[in-house]
C-alpha cells in the first residue's frame, strides 16, 4: 500500500487543470510517519499545497494555481488520517505553522503572501518553467534507479555506468519465513546457481572419489562427508562474491543501498532500509529486476517447518533424511546434489518432471536419479506438515495426498524442501502507483521486445518478466543491452531464441532450441527428423558404471534443408558440450554440417558429429 | 563390396605388441586420456576435502591396478573391432604387407607363412610410429616410447620425457599427476604448430603442478647404471655445457615417423614425399596410381588425428561404393590436447591467423577466467585462459578459437561447427551464456588484444 494512492496518476497530464482532491481515503498512515508522509509527498510531485479545506487563504492559492493551469497536489491537513501529526511534522520540516504552504519542484514557496509575491514577480512562473515540461522536476536525483540488484540489475549497472550516468541500485533481501537472508548479488549468486553448481560439484566429487579406486588411488572404502565443512567453504565463496560486487558498484561510482525500492509517484521511489528509515528519490527511468522467490504450499505447518532453496545452501546443519517437493529443475538438482552426498531423498512429484523440457530427456533423468538411490513419490501432494521433534535437524511428519483421490499416506522426513515453483516479486512494489501493469495471475511483467513496461519510462528485466526464460545470463544480456539502447544509441535487442540452457542434476542436462514435444507441434511430426544416440564416456568405462545413460539427441526441420531446430544432450559436462552447439544453431546450423565436423577424440561431444539413426527408424 | 583388413603390429624395440585397432586404440587416444583422466582423479582426490569429503591425504597411487583396468578395456576395445569386421564379412588378416605389384600384396604371418591378396582398390592407412633419436648412444637399448607407457605393467618412476610434441606434454602431465617425478626435456619450442602464447600457458600450468622443464637441452646419452638406474647426459644448449641426471625410465616423444618403409611402394609405384616420408596424395586421397589411395597419419599434408581418419575412410569408401562424390573437407579440424590443463583449438592460431591476413586485419578478443569449481576448492586459475582469433572487418569472421582448461574438448567441439557455419564474432556474443560453465566464458569475450585492456578475471559477472 503507498501513501498517495489515486492522485498522482492523475497529476501528470500537463493541460487539463485537475479537480481538487483531498488526499485522504486509507493511506496507511500507520506504516509511516508523518515527516515521511509530507516528505514523499512534496518529493513527488512538482506541485504541492498543504492546506485545509477550510481555510479562505488557501482557496485563493489555489485558484491562482488553477488560472495559471498548472496541476497541483493537494493535501488537506484537516481532512487526511493523522491530521494532528502532519501538523506536527509541517512545523518541524518547515518551520511554517500555518496553512497553505506551497512547494514547487521540492522547494518551499511558502506561505499565501510569499506565494502571491513569487507570482507577481514572476519567480514562481519562471519555476514552473511552463514550457511543456509536464511539470516534472528540473533535475532528477538519478538517471536511472534500479529495483534489484541480482544478475540482471547489476548488470545494467555496470553497462550504463559506463556512459557515465547516475546509478542507484535498490537492493533487499526479505528474511525467508525461516530466517535466511542474504547479500548483494541476487538469486544466481546467493541462492541459485553458484551455490547449487558448487554442491552439485561436491556430489561429483563423491563419485569421483569412488571412481578413483578403479584408477588405481587407494582411497578407504567409506568415505565421510561433511555438510557444515561444504556450505562453510560455499558461502565463504558467496560472501567473496557479495564483497565483490559492492566494491565493483563502488568503482564504477554506481550508489548501492540495501533498501526495499516501492514506487510513490511518477519518477519517484521510496527506499526502505532494514532499520524503516526511508528516503524518497527520483530518477529519470526506473529498471525493475526484482526477480522470483519460492512458493510456499499454504497448507498447515509449510512455512513453519519447511525450508525452501533459499535456505537450503546456507542451512547451518545437515538436512539428514529429506523430502523434496516438486518436479522443477530446482527440486531435481537438490535431490540429486542431496543425494549425491549420501542423503536419504525422496521426492514427492504431482505429475510430470520438468514440465516445460522435452519429455524425454526428463524422464531419463528422473530414471537415472532413481537407479542412484534417489525415491519418487509420484501423484502425491502433501496436505499436512508436522513437527515431531524439534531440533537441526528434527523430525517431521509429513502427510500427503493422492492427486487421484482420497488416499493419504504418511511418512517421516528431517527436512521437507519445497521446490514447487516461484513467484515473481511484483505485487510490493507499488506498480499500481505508477500504472504498471502485471499480470494478475502470475504477478509477471509484460514487456515490449525492448523490455518496456507500458509506463515508458519503467523497464524491467530478468525472472519477473512475463513469458521469458528465467535464467541469469539471460537477464545479464536483456540488462546489458537495455543499458546500451538507453545510453548508447544501440539498437540491439535482447534474442529470447534459441537460449541454451542446462540442469545440473546428476546426470547434467543440456538444451537449446525447442523440444521434441515442440517441434512436433511447431512443424507436425512428418515434418521433423530426430537422430539420436546413446553414448558411454570413455571415463566410465574403467568404473564400468552407468553404460547407456548419456544420450543425445536433435531435432532437424526436414523442409528446412534439415536446419537443427533442437539439441539435446545428457552426460557428464553436458553445459561445456552444449555451448558450442548454441552458438552454431545462432548460425543456422544444418544436420549436413554437422556430419562433415570433424569429432574430437575422444570426447562426449562429438557423439554430434555421427549421429546416423532416426527415431523414426526405431535403430538402436 | 568384398573387403579384407590385413593388420599387423610390429613389436616395439622394447617388445611391445597390441590388437586390432591402430595406434589411437592401443597406444594413443585411448590409453592417454584414460591415464589423463587417472591423473585429474587425483586432483579432485585433493579437492575433495574443500567440498567436504573427509579424504585423509595424500592418497597414494597404484600404477599396476590403473594399467591393468586400462589394459583390459583396451583389450575389450581389439575384441570389439574384431567382431566387428566378422559381422560385417570384412575379412582380416593379422599379417604384415608389402606391395609386389600394384594390385598384389604379400602378407607375412607372424610365423614366416606368405600369403597373397589382389585387390581392385588397395587403401593404405599403416599411420605412424614413434621415432627414436637412433644417433644417441643407448636410446634404442634403454628408452621408451609412447607405445611401450601404456603397457607397462609397473609404474615408469621417476621419467625423463624428452620432446615438446603433445604426446611428450600428455605423458609428462599424467605421469606428473600420477604423483611421478617427472622432467620433460625439450630442444626448442613446446606444441609446434600450435598457438605458442597457448603453448606456453600449457607448460606453465605443468610447471606450476609440479612438471620440471629442461629448455634448450639436448641429449647425447644414456647409460645404464649398475642398480637398473638410467643415467642421461644432455647438453645445455644456452650455456654449452654438459649436464647429467638420473631416471628410472626416458620416454622419447620427438616425434612420428610413417609407416612406409615396409611396405615396398617402389613395386607398386607410389610416391612419397622425400622429406617425411609420407604418401602422396590428392584431394580424393588417391596416391600417384590412381587405384591405391592413404588416409590417416601416413598421408602426407594430413592432420594426425584419429576422428580425421575415420571420416576420411568413411567418405573414401562410400565414393568406391558409388555412394557419394563428396570429399574430406580438412579445414577447421578442431582438436584437443589433454595436459592436466587442457587445451582445445579449432581454426588457426594467432601466428597463422597474422601470417595470413596481415595484423591489422586480425583482431584477437581474449579473456583469462576462473572456473567455478576451481573457487572452493583453493585452485589457482592463473592459466585457465580463453582466445578468440577474428577477422578485424566486420562482422568479424571467426577464425580460430583457442580455450585452455578443464574438459577444452567438450567445449572446443560445438564452436568447432560454430566455425564451419561461418560464425562471427558478433553471432558468438549474441550466443547466450549456460551459467555457470566455463564455455560460457567463450560468448564473453569482450577484450580485444589491441585495445590494451587488463583481461584477467575480474569477479564482476555480465
Amino acid at each position: 500500500p503507498s501513501l498517495l494512492p489515486l492522485l498522482l496518476a492523475k497529476v501528470h497530464p500537463p493541460s487539463p487543470p485537475l479537480p481538487e482532491r483531498p488526499a485522504t481515503g486509507s493511506t496507511s498512515a500507520r506504516v509511516l510517519d508523518p515527516r515521511a508522509r509530507l516528505r514523499a509527498c512534496i518529493d513527488s510531485h512538482p506541485v504541492v499545497i498543504l492546506s485545509k479545506s477550510t481555510c479562505e487563504r488557501c482557496a485563493e492559492v489555489k485558484k491562482l494555481f488553477k488560472s495559471m493551469c498548472v496541476p497541483y497536489f493537494l493535501l488537506e491537513l484537516d481532512q487526511a488520517e493523522d491530521a494532528r501529526g502532519l501538523e506536527r511534522a509541517l512545523s518541524e520540516l518547515t518551520s511554517e505553522t500555518d496553512v497553505p504552504v506551497v512547494f514547487v519542484k521540492r522547494r518551499k514557496i511558502g506561505g499565501h503572501g510569499p506565494t502571491l509575491k513569487a507570482y507577481q514577480e514572476g519567480r514562481l512562473q519562471k519555476l514552473l518553467e511552463m514550457n511543456g515540461s509536464e511539470g516534472l522536476p528540473e533535475s532528477y536525483d538519478y538517471d536511472l534507479i534500479i529495483v534489484g540488484g541480482g544478475s540482471g540489475g547489476l548488470a545494467a549497472a555496470k553497462e550504463a555506468a559506463k556512459y557515465d550516468k547516475k546509478i542507484l541500485v535498490l537492493d533487499f533481501v526479505t528474511p525467508t519465513p525461516h530466517g535466511t537472508r542474504w547479500g548483494l548479488g541476487g538469486t544466481c549468486v546467493n541462492v541459485g546457481c553458484i551455490p547449487k553448481k558448487l554442491m552439485h560439484q561436491a556430489a561429483l566429487l563423491g563419485q569421483a572419489v569412488q571412481d578413483s579406486r578403479n584408477y588405481g588411488w587407494k582411497i578407504e572404502e567409506t568415505v565421510k562427508h561433511d555438510w557444515d565443512k561444504m556450505t562453510e567453504a560455499v558461502q565463504n565463496y558467496i560472501g567473496s562474491l557479495n564483497w565483490g560486487y559492492r566494491v565493483a558498484l563502488r568503482e564504477r561510482k554506481v550508489t548501492y543501498e540495501n533498501a526495499y525500492g516501492q514506487f510513490v509517484g511518477p519518477h519517484r521511489i521510496k527506499a526502505t532500509n532494514n532499520k524503516g528509515k526511508e528516503k524518497i528519490y527520483t530518477a529519470e527511468k526506473f529498471l525493475i529486476a526484482t526477480g522470483e522467490r519460492p512458493r510456499y504450499l499454504g497448507i498447515p505447518g509449510d512455512k513453519e517447518f519447511c525450508i525452501s532453496s533459499d535456505d537450503l545452501f546456507s542451512l547451518p546443519y545437515c538436512p539428514g533424511k529429506t523430502l523434496v517437493v516438486g518436479a522443477s529443475y530446482v527440486a531435481l538438482e537438490c535431490a540429486g546434489f542431496l543425494a549425491g552426498i549420501g542423503l536419504d531423498v525422496t521426492v514427492m512429484v504431482r505429475s510430470i518432471l520438468l514440465r516445460g523440457f522435452d519429455q524425454d530427456m526428463a524422464n531419463k533423468i528422473g530414471e537415472h536419479m532413481e537407479e542412484h538411490g534417489v525415491k519418487f513419490i509420484k501423484q502425491f501432494i502433501p496436505i499436512k506438515v508436522e513437527q515431531i521433534e524439534a531440533g537441526t535437524p528434527g523430525r517431521l511428519r509429513v502427510v500427503a495426498q493422492s492427486t487421484s483421490g482420497g488416499e493419504t499416506i504418511e511418512g517421516e522426513y528431517n527436512t521437507v524442501l519445497l521446490a514447487i515453483g516461484r513467484d515473481a516479486c511484483t505485487r510490493k512494489l507499488g506498480l499500481e502507483t505508477v500504472g504498471v501493469k502485471i499480470n494478475d495471475k502470475t504477478g509477471k511483467i509484460p514487456v515490449t521486445d525492448e523490455e518496456q513496461t507500458n509506463v515508458p519510462y519503467i523497464y524491467a528485466i530478468g525472472d519477473i518478466l512475463e513469458g521469458k526464460l528465467e535464467l541469469t545470463p539471460v537477464a545479464i544480456q536483456a540488462g546489458r543491452l537495455l543499458a546500451q539502447r538507453l545510453y548508447a544509441g544501440s539498437n540491439i535487442k535482447c534474442d529470447y531464441e534459441n537460449v541454451p540452457t542446462t540442469v545440473f542434476t546428476p546426470l547434467e542436462y543440456g538444451a537449446c532450441g525447442l523440444s521434441e514435444e515442440k517441434a512436433v507441434e511447431k512443424f507436425g511430426e512428418e515434418n521433423i527428423e530426430v537422430y539420436h544416440s546413446y553414448f558411454w564416456p570413455l571415463e566410465w568405462t574403467i568404473p564400468s558404471r552407468d553404460n547407456n545413460k548419456c544420450y543425445a539427441k536433435i531435432i532437424c526441420n526436414i523442409k528446412d534443408n534439415e536446419r537443427v531446430v533442437g539439441f539435446h544432450v545428457l552426460g557428464p559436462n553436458a553445459g561445456e558440450v552444449t555451448q558450442g552447439f548454441a552458438a552454431a544453431l545462432k548460425c543456422g546450423l544444418t544436420k549436413m554440417q554437422l556430419d562433415s565436423t570433424i569429432g574430437i577424440h575422444p570426447v562426449c561431444a562429438e557423439v554430434f558429429t555421427t549421429l546416423s539413426v532416426t527415431k523414426r527408424s526405431g535403430g538402436s | 563390396m568384398k573387403v579384407a583388413v590385413v593388420d599387423y603390429v610390429e613389436p616395439s624395440p622394447r617388445g611391445t605388441r597390441w590388437g586390432l585397432g591402430g595406434t589411437c586404440v592401443n597406444v594413443g587416444c585411448i590409453p592417454k586420456k584414460l591415464i589423463h583422466q587417472a591423473a585429474l582423479l587425483g586432483g579432485m582426490i585433493r579437492d575433495a576435502p574443500h567440498y567436504g569429503w573427509d579424504v585423509a591425504q595424500p592418497v597414494l597411487h597404484d600404477w599396476r591396478k590403473m594399467a591393468e583396468a586400462v589394459q583390459n578395456y583396451v583389450k575389450s576395445l581389439n575384441w570389439g573391432h574384431r567382431v566387428q569386421l566378422q559381422d560385417r564379412k570384412v575379412k582380416y588378416f593379422n599379417i604384415k604387407a608389402s606391395f609386389v605389384n600394384e594390385h598384389t600384396i604379400c602378407g607375412v604371418t607372424k610365423g614366416g607363412k606368405e600369403t597373397l591378396l589382389s585387390a581392385e582398390h588397395i587403401v593404405i592407412a599403416t599411420g605412424g610410429r614413434p621415432r627414436y633419436p637412433t644417433h644417441i648412444e643407448g636410446a634404442l637399448e634403454y628408452g621408451i616410447t609412447s607405445d611401450d607407457i601404456f603397457w607397462l605393467k609397473e609404474s615408469p618412476g621417476k621419467t625423463l620425457v624428452v620432446g615438446a610434441s603433445y604426446v611428450a606434454l600428455e605423458c609428462a602431465g599424467f605421469l606428473t599427476g600420477l604423483g611421478l617425478d617427472t622432467t620433460v626435456m625439450m630442444r626448442s619450442i613446446p606444441l609446434r604448430g600450435f598457438d605458442q602464447q597457448m603453448s606456453s600457458l600449457v607448460t606453465e600450468y605443468m610447471a606450476s603442478q609440479g612438471t620440471r622443464f629442461l629448455k634448450h637441452c639436448t641429449p647425447s646419452r644414456v647409460q645404464k647404471l649398475p642398480d637398473g638406474q638410467l643415467q642421461v647426459t644432455w647438453e645445455d644448449l644456452t650455456s654449452g655445457r654438459e649436464n647429467m641426471g638420473t631416471f628410472s625410465t626416458v620416454l622419447w616423444a620427438i616425434g612420428r615417423i610413417p609407416e612406409t618403409r615396409s611396405l615396398n611402394l617402389e613395386n607398386a609405384g607410389i610416391n612419397t614425399s622425400p622429406n617425411s616420408q609420407k604418401i602422396l596424395v590428392d584431394a580424393q586421397e588417391a596416391t600417384s596410381v590412381p587405384h591405391i589411395y592413404a588416409i590417416g597419419d601416413v598421408a602426407e599434408g594430413r592432420p594426425e588425428l584419429t576422428p580425421t581418419a575415420i571420416m576420411a575412410g568413411k567418405l573414401l569408401a562410400r565414393r568406391l561404393c558409388g555412394q557419394s562424390l563428396d570429399v574430406m573437407d580438412y579445414s577447421n579440424v578442431p582438436t584437443t590436447v589433454f595436459t592436466p590443463l587442457e587445451y582445445g583449438c579449432v581454426g588457426l592460431s594467432e601466428e597463422e591467423a597474422m601470417a595470413r591476413h596481415g595484423e591489422e586485419h586480425v583482431e584477437v578478443y581474449h579473456a583469462y577466467y576462473k572456473p567455478l569449481e576451481f573457487t572452493v576448492a583453493e585452485r589457482d586459475a592463473s592459466q585457465c585462459y580463453i582466445k578468440m582469433v577474428c577477422l578485424r572487418k566486420p562482422p568479424q569472421l571467426v577464425l580460430g578459437l583457442h580455450f585452455l582448461g578443464p574438459n577444452a574438448g567438450e567445449v572446443t567441439q560445438g564452436f568447432a561447427l560454430g566455425i564451419k557455419c561461418g560464425a562471427s564474432y558478433e553471432q558468438v556474443m549474441r550466443t547466450v551464456g549456460i551459467h555457470p560453465t566455463c564455455a560460457e566464458e567463450v560468448a564473453k569475450l569482450r577484450i580485444s588484444k589491441r585495445s590494451g585492456l587488463d583481461p584477467t578475471v575480474t569477479g564482476w559477472r555480465g
